[in-house]
């Protein structure tokens, strides 16, 4: 018997690729995904404003480009600022009748290291000053485009290339994934939602409702990066799905302060179902894996109580 | 001849009516001292209702040039301004519309650089800006404030130009000094900049991509072609400057002179010193020295031709720079005489460095210049080396 997605998915999503195929993404990028999904999503009507990294490099090699409509990339942890200017410009050349409003959309997109690290403050700052865009952030968990070098969102015990595993009991990354979502939802925005392109229904619903926002909105995707995360390049799907039922990246939304979760599960997955399909977290013991997974449970319980669930 | 207004302005003042006047539609600007009463200015001027523009308190300078530049891509005419330390945390930011051919506006209090920390003038700031690819020209009072800011808009935004433009006002002589000063009409400012459209800005109806990334096959190009088009921005700036001349009575040239009549001498100022270094000239010719001054008013492009006009009949060029290029000299000095390099082969050029941080330089300084420099071309043609002398510094330690 056919899927319900089957039945009904080429009927709610477009056709039309607004994120031209073509580009030199690694094979079974989630990150590429995931930016082919967000504007399918966005449609045609947005103007959009990437950093540098994976998507900047993988989607715009001068003469060319796969961007289908207005998009400007300068600098690798100012996107947001370019997007205050942009987003300020339209507003005031409408008011001053230079141009017709045609409710054009805003949109930022960086990656990890670029939102939660050299980009934070922009980012802040324009979230703080209520400028009306949606800012994306394609979390691959690693500043993928130099190399795999670790991030403060790169997860515990994962390793990288400045977060080796020495011949020392190291274990790679020491600290804990930075909360990029509860920092932005620390800004009293409208809208935070965190998704996956292993959820695309999900994913496209998010980003319309973001982009629809009035003020700053905030989205943070989970991007299986092969390449980074030493992992079969054709599990990216299935990788993405086991963060979400291993609790290690739930789906949720924050809508006026008001947590929702999208995807409730009560009874999770253990982690190594998803941590032992990766070569980054090859090396870690059992007792390193018990605390990750006493930390995740822990997270979900707040998180579930966050949302209102038992 | 214009209409128009006197009025008593500090620089800062004079900056922030130039910006109104304008009609600016996005400023983006974080304080910084000696900055700050431009911006604080164009606050109150959005705030009354008197300039419809949206001002976007930035949270550093470098969000400051990137939402400048983000908003000039969509077409806005922008306005933002800092100094010393400011400039220099926005420096990555500077080169992007110059090579994305984006015509933001800005202005420069110019501000020594830590440490230690000085809020007050010297040129370190601008010498870290030389070849960022931005037209660059200097103002030695309030009224060149206002005049080429007001011009910088009018060249920034011409169709043959299309590169950000920077006006440098020094820190405190200029901006928070009130001088006389002559304030157009608005109706005539406005004629003289219309409004302008970009030939590509970001619109969803028409996509562009815009920065892109240059691998090897392709980046040189891009330079050279952005090389090239700056060059030749020469002849327009001029032919502004002579546009504004006619239209407000006060004329801008690349380099200006004075008393450079019958000169075998010559001082080199830029910026708020040059008025100090007039009546330092004007004793000197009193006593019988055949002693001129040149100004630099446009920094970048460099104005070769003019320059090598401008010393032609002359012996001996004495340079001022406040800044040090440590290491190498003076700034200035090092690129005049790279400029002059087989063209003047009979031409002595020294060097000297003053005013750092603030420090007043009198008009006996100018005047020890000029005789010491005569001093000193004795001993390069005893062979001797001559080193930049760094002047009216503390010797040996005490208060
Ligand atoms: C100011 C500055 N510092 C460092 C770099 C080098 N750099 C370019 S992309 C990048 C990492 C990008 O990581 P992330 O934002 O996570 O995106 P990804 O490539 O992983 O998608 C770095 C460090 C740069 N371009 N600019
Ligand atoms: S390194 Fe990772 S994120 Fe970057 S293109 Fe390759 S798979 Fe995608
Ligand atoms: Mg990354």
């Amino acid at each position: 018997m056919e899927k319900e997605e089957d039945l009904f998915v080429p009927r709610q999503v477009t056709t039309e690729e607004n994120f031209a195929p073509g580009h030199r993404a690694c094979i079974g990028c989630g990150e590429a995904l995931a930016v082919r999904y967000v504007c399918k999503a966005l449609g045609k009507n947005v103007i959009i404003v990437t950093a540098t990294g994976c998507i900047e490099i993988f989607s715009s090699l001068l003469p060319q480009t796969s961007w289908q409509m207005a998009w400007i990339h300068t600098l690798f942890e100012n996107v947001a600022a370019v997007m205050s200017g942009i987003e300020s410009a339209y507003k005031v050349r409408v008011r001053k009748g230079k141009i017709p409003d045609k409710n054009v959309k805003f949109v930022g997109f960086g990656g990890d290291g670029a939102t939660t690290d050299i980009g934070i403050q922009a980012l802040s700052g324009a979230m703080e000053r209520g400028h009306d865009f949606l800012y994306v952030c394609y979390d691959n968990e690693a500043y993928m485009n130099t190399g795999i070098q670790r991030s403060s969102s790169t997860p515990y015990g994962a390793w990288t290339t400045t977060a080796p595993v020495g011949k020392k009991s190291s274990i790679g990354q020491v600290t804990w994934k930075k909360n990029m979502p509860e920092i932005a939802v620390a800004h009293n925005i409208p809208y935070v939602a965190t998704a996956s392109p292993s959820y695309p229904l999900d994913l496209m619903a998010k980003v319309k409702r973001g982009a629809e926002m009035d003020g700053p909105a905030y989205i943070h995707i989970l991007s299986v990066c092969p390449t980074g995360w030493r992992s079969p390049t054709d599990i990216t799907i299935e990788l993405g799905r086991l963060a979400v039922e291993t609790g290690v990246f739930p789906l949720y939304e924050v809508i006026d302060g008001e947590y929702n979760l999208s995807v409730d599960l009560p009874d999770l997955k253990p982690v190594t179902e998803y941590l032992k399909k990766q070569g980054r977290f090859k090396h870690l013991n059992d007792d390193t894996i018990a605390t990750i997974q006493t930390r995740v449970e822990e997270d979900y319980v707040k998180l579930r109580e966050k949302a209102g669930v038992k | 001849m214009t209409k128009g207004k006197i009025v008593g302005l500090e620089g800062s003042f004079a900056v922030a009516e130039a910006v109104r006047m304008a009609n600016a539609d996005v400023i983006a600007a974080y304080p910084i001292t000696p900055q700050t009463h431009i911006v604080e200015r164009l606050s109150e001027m959005v705030a009354d209702g008197d300039l419809d523009a949206d001002f976007i308190c930035v949270e550093s300078e470098h969000s400051a040039m990137s939402a400048c530049v983000g908003a000039s891509a969509a077409g806005a005419r922008v306005f933002t301004c800092s100094a010393g330390q400011g400039l220099e945390l926005m420096h990555e930011v500077l080169y992007i519309p110059s090579s994305m051919r984006l015509p933001v506006v800005a202005v420069a209090a110019n501000r020594a650089l830590s440490a230690p920390l000085s809020v007050w003038c010297d040129h370190s700031d601008v010498m870290a800006l030389r070849d960022i690819s931005w037209i660059q020209m200097f103002a030695e009072n309030n009224q060149q404030a206002f005049d080429l800011t007001t011009c910088a808009y009018r060249i920034a935004e011409d169709k043959d130009v299309l590169f950000p433009t920077m006006v440098h006002i020094d820190g405190f002589y200029l901006s928070h000094v009130i001088e006389d000063m002559v304030l157009p009409e608005e109706e005539e400012v406005a004629g003289f900049i219309p409004d302008y459209e970009h030939p590509f800005v970001l619109d969803p109806d028409k996509p562009v991509s815009m920065g892109c990334y240059g691998p090897p096959f392709i980046y040189p190009e891009t330079k050279k072609a952005q090389d090239v088009a700056f060059d030749n921005t020469r002849p327009k700036i001029q032919e502004i400057w002579d546009e504004f001349g006619e239209i407000f009575g006060r004329h801008y040239s690349p380099v200006e002179s004075y008393k450079m009549d019958g000169a075998r001498i010559a001082l080199l100022t830029m910026g708020s010193c040059s008025e100090t270094a007039m009546l330092a000239v004007d004793e000197l010719r009193e006593a019988g020295i055949d002693v001129g001054l040149i100004r630099l008013r446009l920094w970048r492009p460099f104005p070769f031709k003019e320059l090598r006009e401008a010393v032609k009949q002359l012996d001996l060029l004495v340079v001022l720079d406040r800044a040090i290029s440590f290491g190498m000299g003076g700034p200035v000095c090092s690129e005049l005489k790279s400029a002059l390099y087989n063209k003047r082969e009979d031409l002595k050029i020294v060097g000297f460095i003053a005013g750092l941080g603030g420090r007043d330089i009198q008009i006996s300084e100018f005047k020890y210049m000029v005789t010491q420099a005569q001093e000193k071309v004795k001993a390069i043609e005893r062979g001797e080396e001559v080193e930049t002398e760094i002047i009216g510094v503390r010797e040996g330690g005490g208060r």
